[in-house]
């Protein structure tokens, strides 16, 4: 077995699934370090969960894009065995889970745009992406709804929960505008109904937000959609360390069977 | 699982026997192994007995997420990653369970769970000791609940019903935990060379804490008289140490690890597995607080609870607002 | 500081449909949303429902034990209710 880094594959299509999955992993991975410090015990069974619906799409989405790729890699090996230039998720998903509310809107943020994202792929020409589409669907929608619900009890909580909630939203904010970008690659993929152009979802997903931030008593924020980069492999410094871990086995014991 | 809500609010939660008529009834029941339900009369020995055993085992499944999430963001393949999540997550539940059958015996999770904080409640000394190495993931979930399979099973048939039934989910969930803890160890082993040294490693440092999980030898036990005569207990720590052991040994030959005791070999005549002396004393150190991690598991579980008292409030603070709004 | 109560919630589950809801346990929860988000993160991860009740315990009223015998023992001998009791030829057939 190869222990070196695989090298990132030019197909768009094989770009286009890991893009999506590399998304699911690291907000995965993210929402796994809640695990044994969550504010409250039922709320470590909530967020488990969650984490646990994001690895699964990851591993599908994964085992997928080996499927296209045919060069003979797995799930882990695009999980773990690639540069960090060529991961390729949002920086919003990398962004260190900083305190519950932080984590909440972040998952709102994300979770409000992959519901219609979802819910629009479910008509991907690709009958395999249509098929975990239409799975994920049911997953986004209960992250959804979870989110939103801790979004106005702590928007609409305490001073402290407010403030704090206000000051998630406005520090998130910028990294938001990321998830509706699309690449030069993914021209011909939205041209023949297998991907969809993420653009076409911002009002709607603006709507939502707008109307649960005012059920939250939260201010939208006005900043502009300033920080991008993940897309195209530029991570912040959150990510290398993410990676650190997340590789650390694979790196130190290369070739070995787990 | 009953809880508060079912009890008269005139009545005493929790009724207790005095006079030495009642408590031969109560044995009598026992003895007919009917269950104990919440509202019925008890001795307050016995509530506090299951109360201290419940709360405790509470306590255990919350502190034992710690030693196993270490590993979760650095689980090897996403294979092994989802299973450890899923398994943490359910220990909370287990915890979850438990709770809420403790709080049938007139106390609140929050009490029982601020008693945990302040360091005034016991957890199992198992939870103390480190998992410097992914194999000690392998080997929590093979040996670790290994011996809380022994435990739990016969608790399955305790005579209190919300414990029994607590713990009926519990050993139903639990079913896929050591599996997958053995199925590390077996990939470790089968590996190479710097996976089998892991695992061994691993191994020689969980053995002897294992068999202390199962408490003091029967020679020294304080409570097992009247748990076994209120059929709390079912079976002693020195018989389910050995079930444990004769269990056990034949898997670590399987795995072709060898285990850590010299003086460990097969009694041909009694048909079990001879173990050597196990040492009390620092199973007394541990339980004490001077364990490798009792600092750091305590540090850990109190930031959480404060770094969400926040939340928590917060929480309170919205479902008031929202009553009134609703009024 | 001790830490704040949040109320104690009953939750029962219909494991599939044309089952009734059995009572399977009980959580914490602020209000109904999160106890009904709680009742299915704790107890469905593994199928086992499609439908969940959650009631305030506070809400559940219960017979008292000791009236036990007052309750429950006077239906022991009224075996006329039971289909048993009465007697039908084994060649009339199965009634």
């Amino acid at each position: 077995m190869s222990t070196a880094s695989i090298s990132l594959s030019k197909e768009p299509l094989v770009r286009f699934i890991l893009r999506r999955a590399d998304d699911a992993l690291v907000l995965g991975h993210r929402l796994s370090e809640w695990c044994g410090h969550a504010p409250l015990l039922e709320e470590e069974m909530a967020l488990a969960n969650i984490a646990l619906d994001h690895l699964g799409q990851a591993r599908a989405l994964y085992t997928y894009a080996a499927e296209v790729e045919a060069a003979g890699l797995d799930e882990d090996a695009y999980a773990y065995r690639r540069d960090p230039v060529d991961y390729l998720n949002v920086l919003l998903v990398e962004r260190p889970n900083g305190d519950f509310a932080h984590t909440i809107v972040r998952l709102w943020l994300y979770s409000a745009f992959m519901s219609l994202w979802w819910q629009a792929m479910t008509g991907s020409k690709d009958a395999q992406l249509s098929a975990i589409a239409a799975r994920a669907v049911k997953e986004v929608a209960y992250h959804l709804r979870h989110a939103a619900n801790w979004l106005v009890r702590l928007g609409d909580g305490t001073a402290q929960s407010h403030q704090r909630t206000q000051m998630a939203l406005d520090q998130l904010w910028p990294y938001a505008g990321e998830m509706f970008t699309s690449q030069p690659d993914e021209e011909d993929l939205i041209a023949t109904g297998i991907a969809i152009d993420p653009e076409t979802l911002r009002q709607a997903w603006l709507t939502r937000i707008m109307n649960e931030a005012a059920q939250a008593l939260l201010k939208m924020p006005t900043a502009p959609f300033s920080q991008q980069g993940g897309r195209s492999g530029n991570h912040s410094e959150a990510m290398g360390h993410l990676l650190a871990e997340l590789q650390f086995m694979q790196r130190t014991y290369p070739g070995a069977q787990w | 699982m009953y809880t508060q809500g079912l009890t008269p609010e005139t009545e005493t939660p929790v009724r207790a026997i005095g006079d030495e008529a009642a408590m031969a009834r109560f044995q009598a029941r026992i003895d007919a192994e009917q269950r104990i339900e919440p509202n019925d009369a008890m001795p307050a020995a016995y509530r506090r007995t299951l109360l201290r055993q419940i709360s405790q085992h509470a306590h255990s499944e919350i502190v034992g997420m710690l030693p196993e999430g270490n590993w979760i963001t650095r689980a090897p393949s996403l294979r092994r990653k989802v299973a450890l999540l899923a398994k943490v997550q359910d220990e909370c539940g287990h915890g979850l369970y438990l709770y809420a059958a403790a709080e049938t015996l007139d106390a609140t999770r929050e009490q029982l769970y601020d008693d945990l904080l302040a360091g005034k409640a016991r957890y199992s000394s198992i939870f103390n000791y480190p998992t410097p190495t992914w194999a000690d993931i392998g080997a929590i979930g093979w040996l670790v609940d290994g011996a809380a399979i022994m435990n739990q099973i016969p608790l399955c048939r305790c005579s209190y019903g919300p414990y029994a039934r607590a713990m009926i989910r519990v050993c139903k969930e639990e079913s896929f935990h050591q599996r997958q803890g053995f199925e590390i160890m077996m990939t470790l082993a089968r590996g190479t060379d710097a996976q089998k040294r892991m695992a061994q490693d691993a191994l020689n440092r969980w053995w002897w804490p294992c068999l202390m999980m199962f408490g003091p030898p029967d020679t020294q036990s304080q409570h097992s008289d009247t748990s076994t005569l209120w059929k709390i207990k079912r079976f002693s720590n020195d018989e389910l140490r050995q079930k444990f052991v004769d269990a056990t040994v034949p898997q670590a030959h399987h795995l072709g690890l060898s285990l850590p005791d010299p003086k460990l070999h097969f009694d041909e005549i009694s048909g079990h597995w001879r173990y050597g002396d196990i040492d009390w004393e620092e199973f007394r150190q541990v339980l004490a607080g001077h364990g490798p991690c009792n600092q750091e598991r305590m540090a850990a579980r109190r930031k959480a609870h404060d770094d969400g008292a926040w939340v928590r409030e917060a929480a309170l603070a919205h479902a008031e607002k929202h009553k009134a709004r609703a009024a | 500081m001790a830490t704040p109560r949040f109320p104690l919630w009953e939750v029962f589950i219909r494991s599939r449909t044309g089952l009734a809801h059995r009572h399977v346990g009980s959580l914490h929860a602020v209000d109904v949303a999160s106890a009904l988000e709680a009742a299915r993160d704790l107890f469905t991860r593994r199928n086992e429902g499609v439908s969940i009740w959650v009631v305030p315990s506070a809400s559940i009223s219960a017979s008292d034990p000791a009236e036990k015998a007052m309750m429950f023992d006077p239906a022991s001998d009224k075996i006329y209710r039971h289909p048993t009791f009465y007697e039908v030829p084994e060649d009339v057939g199965h009634m």
